[in-house]
């Protein structure tokens, strides 16, 4: 299985990343600079965190239009997974996607700090190693992480299973003092309808090690290699 | 000829930065402010032997697909010759 991590000017969670791929879970991993357009090489595409285009306009918005997310697109279209991280999923809202859009933390502030996340449903790609309604430690690193959607879009991603993670209290608990920045419906990750491809502003691959406080993280990429193990 | 864009949030959606704002006109000492919404504005120059009609359609896809995002923000688009 080969990995692959779209670089944009502006990306900067890139090589934690990469580390991960390569030392955590031990594959192959190539950087995708956002100018190629070659992915076929690759089993499974990471949009890693950062300020692609220095947030200019919107987060995500300018990236969108790099020559790569046509690419990254028709990828997604072919069933492959895609796993957009904080500025990834951004990007992944303003592409179309992944429904909605990440607007302004609720009381302003740019968030570094760990979060609690519930598992809201393992039957996706990157989730199916994890046990449902677990509690995990993940930090988050954001100032527009407020997702927003309109009422038929939630509704239809609650019907569908779609949100993979909640912000929660420790003990599991989703409510509204858990919620670190106004995100509607406490989501802290989504899925498309065909479920290759994930979005979420916590980040999975800086909470890998003991050394950085949590390794909850690693769930994430277990499950991802799992997935791509069992259909090589 | 100048095209002008003013992209602002749809209503409803949260402006924490329009709130903040506020609290800094209040603290100047204006009471009767009743909101603020932050928004952005955007001037494109277009050649001047443009077709105005074409230009409209133009900056209103300019607007639409890159200068807003149709599920948080409206546009609206004038042209000046």
């Amino acid at each position: 299985m080969k990995f692959g991590i779209i670089v944009f000017p502006g990306s900067n969670c890139d090589h934690d990343a990469y580390h991960v791929i390569s030392k955590q879970v031990g594959q192959p991993v190539d950087f995708i600079w956002h100018k190629d357009t070659d992915l076929k090489s690759y089993d499974a595409v990471i949009i890693p965190g950062g300020f692609s285009y220095g947030d200019y306009l919107r987060a995500g918005a300018l990236a969108r239009f790099s020559p790569v997310m046509e690419s990254v697109k028709k990828f997604a279209d072919s069933g492959r997974l895609v796993l957009g991280i904080c500025n990834g999923f951004q990007i992944l809202c303003e592409a179309g996607l992944l429904p909605g859009a990440l607007i302004r933390n609720r009381d302003l502030h740019f968030i570094c700090e760990h979060v609690h996340v519930r598992v809201e449903t393992t039957d996706t790609p990157f989730t199916n190693e994890m046990t449902q309604g677990s509690v995990l430690r993940l930090p988050i690193a954001h100032a527009e992480g407020n997702y927003v959607c309109d009422d038929a879009t939630l509704r239809e991603l609650n019907q569908e299973d779609r949100i993979v993670f909640r912000y929660c209290d420790a003990h599991g608990n989703v409510t509204e003092a858990a919620n670190p920045n106004g995100s509607r419906d406490n989501i802290a990750g989504i899925c498309n309808s065909s479920r290759n491809v994930l979005g979420l502003m916590p980040h999975p691959e800086r909470a890998c090690e003991d050394l950085l406080g949590s390794t909850d993280g690693r769930d994430v990429f277990s499950s991802l290699a799992a997935t791509l193990a069992a259909v090589a | 000829m100048k095209a002008k864009v003013y992209v602002s949030l749809k209503p409803g959606v949260l402006d924490p930065q329009g709130k903040a704002i506020h609290h800094s006109v209040e603290l100047l000492g204006f009471t009767g402010i009743a909101d603020v919404r932050q928004g952005k504005y955007f001037e494109i120059a277009l050649q001047d032997s443009a077709d105005q009609d074409q230009a409209r359609e133009s900056v209103a896809r300019i607007a639409r697909e890159v200068l807003s995002n149709p599920i948080i923000e409206d546009y609206r688009v004038e042209i000046e010759a």
